[in-house]
């Protein structure tokens, strides 16, 4: 294009981890002033290790860093910011406690008398900056009363308080819904019509089809392609990322629904607020059929769920399981009988973070043989927990360096697949899955939807709870759609149009 | 009827004898609670940053010691005043050195925090009664002597009302006196200085505090070391300013209610302050009921309560408050979490 050199240019980066991983495999990446570059790659493929790399939070083996042209060395983030680069991390880097001013001044205070700080300028430097971007925000609000769309953007508003030229955004619209996704897009074309340039993670097609303009593909450390959205499709970026062909329609058989498994009927619960949240639900589910809920969320989907598997006590009505009333049983007497749970917040309910990949694949029956032997079972089998762990991430292709490492360790996608290799056992009679695919990519995507079918063509009946409206339709065999704690309607999969249960969601049709 | 009657009585007694001892009451609970507050400022600052310290009880026992021993090993030879004065510095510099111990096993070597302050406290007890009997003990010697406290001229002591409260902070030594002082900088600081902001952010969230350019362990460090000097100071008060002699264990828990004071405080040193003030006035009122019992229905039931129940009032209210506010008061986010930097080497 010019003669200019690149502002940002990463040469042959490594970084090996002590665990053995390589991360990051001789990358080589450039970025252009006032363009929008996205990172594409799998959960896991090395994207962040080389943008906390470029940030000054990880230290590379090897490779050099060029901005303007000239080689630079990051040694930690103070570096970066100094050099103009800010970062959007994806869990977001704010003091909840602390207002938006003081987030943002944070490190970098207005000061007067060489230290008494003066929150007024910051204020007005703030309104003044958000006002360039094209939103609005009040500098006083403590960052703990925003949503997670405005938290995102006072951390591009830190970026550009730092004058930052160059901004990486990690994963920016994992947590966004897709108004705020929206937003957050104009707000980007804004900062790069202002010469800026971006630095777009993602694992979403579309998205970076939308927003980049170049495309750089990255699997398993090594940038394996690089495209622009003119002349490439989202089948060709989703073999780039995955390594082989991927189906991003789901393949599947005819159901044969066999007997009535779950039978839930005039259930009633309440949230954590005491608000009735699910409001006399009646719902089946068949051996060998997946019953798909749609709703948008809010609707009762979590209190419904977290009444099935018993983490909520409901105040009416019955779950029966294969004919047996187990509403008032602990959560260990369902498991016995045949319940496995894919929960929608794996960090608080599906993994202890700092065990074992090994110890969490044993989570739900530790206490069981042939996990505990000895004199009362009060013995761990370290060698039958190591064993299953090894067969289990075989088979669900689990990446850690390890099954001694700690779950906290592994990707999203990976830390995913743990708790479906757990609770995806062989003797189920019901699967109750909340999202199961949240924040994943589409490679893991499709394995855990083959997953899914594989289970129900063994008989199992499955309950699945999902906020992707295409997911419940591509999966389900039967649409149940959920509003204010009721079913308002159920379609069988052939009569399950888009159109049809999107406005079932949204108004509730006459029932409500 | 006459159930309700007498209660009425009774507590309309007790109101009369409160207000009828409150001259005698004001002017002691400042002194009573400045080691607790100065303690509880070393919670606040060492807390805000992230740092965990229940050795502060230790830090104030070895203070009070070496303080005092300079003062009395200085006494002869310099004179009272500048002893003291310098006893009151190698207090503070104890406090601090102390304070660098603790920051070193916390936040490098990112030992437990609960158990390196056990180890201050346990090994303070232990290194001050072994010098104590080594050095203080044979020498025969009277103490280090006490700064002479300052004393209001008493046309504005005797003032109604404003009186009492005027002696209640200014006839006092120079520690309780400047201890108002302290508690306003150091609120003000905490919350409207670059310091402060840094030192909450690092309690908080040391992560974010780290991905802007701020150094984590420097920021501990220095909070760590401040307060631990504050500590210092409060056992120099016991030893220089308010008894004058060293005795072994001489704390007497006072670094555990200054936690108490400080929790109740909800982590801020003027909050702390009002705790320590609680805790001082529980105290206050235990040493004046034994020796100004009230007469009438009253009297006879507060004579019959053991005197120990008294002294023991400032435990007992510790008790209550750490079990009652606890729940509701939220400590700093990452209080007592080591940070550790990843990727790093």
């Amino acid at each position: 294009m010019s003669e200019a050199p690149p502002v940002l240019e990463m040469r042959g980066v490594t970084k090996r981890f002590p665990t053995g991983t390589l991360a990051n495999d001789a990358i080589d990446l450039d970025l252009r002033r006032g363009e929008i570059h996205a990172l594409l790659g799998e959960n896991g493929a090395g994207k962040s290790t080389l943008m906390n790399i470029l940030y000054g939070l990880v230290t590379p083996d090897a490779g050099q860093i060029l901005i303007d042209g000239q080689p630079v060395t990051i040694r930690d983030p103070a570096d970066a910011i100094a050099r103009g680069i800010g970062m959007v991390h994806q869990h977001f880097m704010l003091v909840p406690v602390l207002s938006v001013a003081e987030n943002v001044v944070l490190g970098q205070e207005i000061v007067r008398a060489g230290q008494v700080l003066d929150l007024g300028e910051a204020a007005n430097r703030i309104r003044l900056l958000a006002k360039k971007l094209g939103f609005d925000i009040d500098p006083s609000t403590r960052v703990d009363q925003l949503s997670v769309g405005q938290q995102q953007r006072v951390e591009i508003l830190k970026a550009i308080y730092r004058n930052a030229r160059i901004l990486v955004l990690d994963e920016p619209t994992a947590v966004l819904t897709p108004q705020e996704t929206r937003e957050i897009f104009e707000v980007l074309r804004r900062l790069r019509a202002e010469g800026a340039s971006v630095i777009f993670i993602s694992h979403k097609l579309d998205e970076v089809l939308e927003i980049a303009d170049r495309i750089t593909v990255i699997r398993r450390g090594r940038v394996v392609g690089s495209r622009t959205p003119a002349n490439c499709t989202e089948g060709e970026l989703a073999e780039l990322m995955v390594g082989r062909a991927v189906s991003l329609r789901v393949e599947r058989g005819r159901s044969h629904p066999g007997a009535v498994v779950l039978e839930v009927s005039g259930l009633r619960a309440k949230d954590d607020r005491g608000q009735e949240a699910v409001r006399g639900l009646e719902l089946t589910a068949r051996a060998g059929e997946i019953v798909g809920i749609a709703g948008v969320a809010g609707n009762g989907q979590g209190e419904l769920v977290e009444s099935l598997i018993g983490l909520r006590r409901p105040t009416a009505g019955s779950v029966r399981v294969a004919g047996r009333d187990i509403s008032r049983t602990s959560v260990d007497e369902r498991r016995d009988r045949g319940i496995a749970f894919v929960p929608a917040d794996r960090h608080r309910f599906g993994l202890v973070l700092p065990y074992s990949v090994a110890d969490n694949l044993a989570l739900t029956r530790y206490a069981e043989p042939p996990f505990a032997g000895g004199f009362a079972g009060i013995v761990r089998n370290f060698h039958t927990i190591l064993e299953n762990a090894l067969r289990l991430m075989e088979e669900f292709d689990v990446r850690a360096p390890a099954p001694t490492a700690p779950a906290a360790t592994l990707s999203g996608g990976n830390q995913q697949k743990v708790v479906v290799a757990r609770e995806f056992r062989h003797d189920l009679k019901l699967l109750v899955l909340d999202q199961p695919t949240r924040g994943l990519d589409v490679g893991s995507i499709e394995f855990i939807h083959k997953q899914v079918i594989a289970r129900r063509d063994e008989g199992v009946a499955i309950l699945l709870v999902s906020a992707e409206l295409d997911e419940v339709l591509d999966l389900s065999d039967r649409v149940l759609v959920m509003f204010r704690g009721l079913v308002v309607g159920t379609f069988p999969a052939e009569e399950a149009q888009r159109e049809k249960v999107g406005l079932l969601m949204a108004t509730g049709g006459s029932r409500a | 009827m006459e159930v309700v009657g007498t209660l009425v009585r009774l507590i309309w007694e007790l109101g009369v004898y409160l207000v009828t001892v409150l001259p005698d009451l004001l002017p002691i609970i400042l002194a009573l609670a400045t080691p607790l507050a100065l303690g509880a400022l070393c919670g606040v600052l060492n807390e805000r940053s992230g740092v965990v310290n229940i050795g502060i009880e230790g830090i104030m026992l070895m203070a009070a010691f070496f303080g005092y021993l300079t003062g009395f090993a200085l006494h002869d030879a310099m004179g009272s005043g500048p002893s003291i004065a310098l006893g009151i510095l190698i207090a503070v510099l104890v406090g601090a050195l102390l304070g660098v111990l603790h920051a070193w096993l916390t936040v490098s070597v990112r030992a437990d925090q609960i158990i390196a302050g056990t180890m201050m406290n346990i090994a303070a007890f232990g290194v001050t009664g072994y010098l104590n009997r080594l050095v203080i003990t044979p020498s025969g010697r009277g103490g280090a002597g006490v700064i002479t406290p300052f004393h209001l001229p008493d046309q504005i002591a005797n003032l109604p009302l404003v009186g009492p409260i005027l002696v209640m902070f200014f006839d006092q030594g120079p520690i309780a006196m400047s201890l108002v002082f302290i508690v306003i900088a150091l609120q003000l600081a905490l919350f409207r200085t670059r310091w402060g902001l840094r030192t909450r952010a690092v309690g908080e969230h040391p992560k974010a505090a780290d991905t802007v350019g701020i150094d984590v362990y420097r920021q501990r460090y220095l909070n760590v070391i401040l307060g631990c000097a504050f500590a210092g100071l409060a056992g120099a008060f016991l030893t220089l300013e308010s008894t004058g002699s060293f005795q072994n264990g001489m704390t007497n828990g006072r670094g555990f209610i200054a936690l108490a004071a400080m929790i109740f405080g909800r982590w801020t040193p003027i909050g702390a302050f009002a705790g320590a003030l609680l805790f001082g006035t529980a105290t206050a009122l235990g040493v004046v009921v034994a020796v100004r019992v009230p007469e009438g229905d009253l009297g006879g039931i507060m004579r019959s309560i053991p005197s120990y129940w008294y002294a023991a009032l400032p435990y007992l209210m510790t008790i209550v408050i750490l079990a009652g506010v606890v729940g509701r008061s939220t400590p700093p986010a990452a209080d007592g979490v080591p940070y550790v930097k990843e990727g790093k080497g």
